[in-house]
């Protein structure tokens, strides 16, 4: 699959000249990468700049709820092994981050692009991938953000006429109704632990039956397809039936369950899984994600969860106790401002852990666990959570900006 | 009820849990343990029979469709009703308090009956979705100190003549009639727009559905400083200009 090499016309290459040039402006100002500035400049003066800048490559996009900067970080990895990759690595995933990412590229094969969920659909339309990969779909910042199950709706209109090869994961309920109005899907069985957006049939509003890793709608018959690729513990089992060892720098299922679906991407281009996954160990963190960091002579793993499934696979990664836990909740627009998704996590998982809240939202948290029968110290700032955790390393997990500010703190 | 146990029993949390309505069960349940009650949580899914026997219902805020799936089965279910007509005590959020009504609007913008629990009529409002933070005076007859939640609906619910208005809006929108009401009650049946969820901001609403479950007028004080703080701090939220 050859990228086209046909020149960018000159105004394209005034728009990329143009918001290279406000990015520099931007970075100067120190607001940032400018990338986000960079790529709105760049599409004003030339709207159909992405597709452009994307006909000269082979491009994946990757989307979902949770892991979607990791996995397109994973794929990116793998793909090098067959070309030079551009990607937008720091997860500016809207289309003003993603052209800004893709004129950073000129001379790569391969266009590796994180896609917010809202904007996949067009996404899609405007730079015809070769592949789409689709993790999972949940709820996430709910009062400004899309119905799940309408999101998947509009994946599945959208993504109907593509040409894209979608590679998706089978035991995703919404995805697998997402993705099946596509001809070419490779389904992966890349498991998913939190399963309450999927209760009732996508398709035809009926009780899902879970028996099992299993799941089917007994009233329509809509079912978990059967599954070319899968995750079976710490290995990959490929279409012919070899597993090939995961080995990863990062923790957690969730990421060999990206790992996973990364194999079968770079596959479809020509990667084979042993090269692909022995690529991926390089992956060391993303985007600070998964950082250990050292601050006030202590050790502390950075960790982002967004919402509850992101939660829920975070608790089930962390050290045992009694490693010490803190917790950083906030309620910015980023994040979404109401916090009732807090109640959706099981924190009882959390026993037996030394725990400490903090972030604008820690008194909500703090009721939270309060209800959920645990002990823990409300803090006022990451300095007085750290010197108040007994030792060893603190697995330290917070929301989108709650992540931020840390990193801020500990000059990551 | 039995002396010493409380029923509770949580309706669809397969349609109708998406904004973190667990929340209410947990609350409540922690508070009647906390008092020594031997609390039985029922959890039933959309597939299964609703008891008749609880104590306490709840039934949380969804999506359009799932609202919709919700009032088709608990009209069909029946058992919902039958509870209420032998006494039970309900507790409804957003898309399930319109549920309880006689009717709302559903998904596919059509009007569709409830349960007709509640004297209440819900339709879709034309204006701007109504999204965050709410303060509000709940009907002095229930002696309760200023609701605080989160509001997140583009419904807009219409009292009639036997719903009372549950409070009175100072900032935020409530029922959206533009009466300033928001919410309903009857003797034991309850609806409001707040999230929150509503319990883990307002434990004294838990404490209240509780009392007339047991039919008692007071409860053996609880350790709330944690409400206590985050109360006083949406408070201040919802009064400050956003």
């Amino acid at each position: 699959m050859a990228g086209n090499t046909e020149p960018l016309s000159p105004r394209a290459k005034l728009a990329v000249t143009a918001g290279k040039a406000a990015a520099a402006v931007s970075r100067a100002a120190g607001r940032g990468s400018g990338s986000v500035i960079g790529g709105r400049v760049a599409l004003k003066l030339d709207p159909d700049l992405l597709a452009r800048l994307a006909g000269h490559l082979d491009v994946v996009l990757v989307s979902a709820t949770n892991g979607k900067t990791t996995t397109t970080r994973l794929i990116a990895e793998a793909l090098r092994a067959s070309g030079p990759v551009v990607s937008n690595a720091l997860g500016a995933n809207m289309p003003a981050g993603i052209t800004s990412a893709l004129a950073g590229g000129s001379d790569a094969k391969y266009g590796v692009i994180e896609v917010d969920e809202k904007y996949l659909a067009g996404v899609a339309r405007d730079v015809t991938p070769k592949a789409i990969a689709l993790l999972n779909l949940s709820r996430d910042q709910l009062d400004r953000a899309a119905e799940t199950r309408m999101l998947a709706e509009k994946w599945r209109e959208g993504l109907a006429g593509s040409k894209a090869l979608i590679v998706a994961n089978a035991d995703d309920p919404l995805i697998v109704w997402a993705a099946s109005s596509s001809a070419n899907v490779v389904w992966v069985a890349a498991g998913q632990e939190w399963k309450d957006d999927a209760w009732s049939c996508p398709s035809c509003g009926g009780v899902m039956q879970r028996p099992g890793d299993d799941w089917f709608c007994a009233e329509c018959g809509f079912r978990r397809p059967t599954p070319s690729w899968a995750l079976s513990g710490d290995h990959v089992l490929d279409p012919h039936g070899s597993a090939w060892p995961i080995k990863l720098q990062l923790p957690g299922r969730a990421n060999k369950a990206n790992a996973t679906t990364s194999a079968a991407v770079a596959a479809a281009f020509g990667v084979p899984p042993q090269v692909a996954l022995e690529r991926m160990f390089s992956v060391q963190a993303v985007a600070g994600r998964y950082d250990v960091v050292t601050f006030q002579q202590r050790e502390l793993r950075l960790l982002l969860a967004k919402n509850p499934a992101g939660w829920l696979e975070t608790f089930s990664l962390i050290d045992p106790p009694p490693t010490p836990v803190i917790m950083s909740v906030n309620a910015r627009g980023a994040d979404g401002t109401d916090t009732s998704w807090l109640w959706d996590v099981d924190y009882t998982r959390l026993a037996g852990h030394p725990i400490f809240v903090l972030g604008d939202r820690k008194l909500d948290l703090a009721v939270r666990l309060e209800v959920a029968g645990l002990d823990f110290q409300v803090c006022e700032s990451l300095d007085e959570a750290v010197q108040l955790a007994p030792p060893g390393r603190i697995e330290v997990i917070a929301n989108y900006t709650a992540f931020q500010d840390l990193r801020r703190r500990v000059g990551n | 009820m039995s002396d010493n146990s409380l029923r509770l029993v949580w309706i669809y949390p397969d349609l109708l849990s998406t904004y973190g309505d667990q929340g209410n069960a947990l609350v409540v349940e922690r508070r009647a343990r906390q008092r020594g009650l031997d609390v039985q949580r029922v959890d039933v899914r959309s597939d299964q029979q609703i008891p008749t026997s609880g104590d306490i219902y709840l039934i949380g805020g969804g999506e359009d469709r799932p609202q919709r799936l919700a009032s088709e089965r608990l009209i069909r279910d029946g058992g919902l009703s039958r509870a209420v007509s032998n006494g039970a005590i309900v507790f409804s959020v957003c898309a399930g308090y319109q549920i309880l009504g006689h009717e709302f609007i559903n998904d596919l913008g059509e009007r569709q009956q409830g349960l007709g629990l509640l004297d209440v009529v819900s339709t879709r409002g034309e204006g701007e979705r109504c999204v965050g933070d709410v303060l509000a005076d709940i009907d002095p007859q229930l002696g309760l100190p200023p609701l605080t939640g989160f509001e997140n609906h583009q419904g807009v619910t219409h009292l009639g003549a036997t719903a009372r208005p549950f409070a009175k809006v100072r900032f935020g929108k409530g029922n959206g009639v533009g009466d300033g009401y928001e919410g309903a009650y009857n003797d034991t049946v309850f609806g409001t727009y707040m999230h929150g969820p509503v319990m883990a901001r307002n434990p004294h609403i838990a404490d209240l559905l509780i009392k007339l479950a047991l039919d008692v007028n007071a409860l053996p004080p609880v350790d709330d400083r944690w409400y206590e703080a985050l109360r006083q701090e949406r408070i201040a939220a919802a009064t400050q200009p956003a």
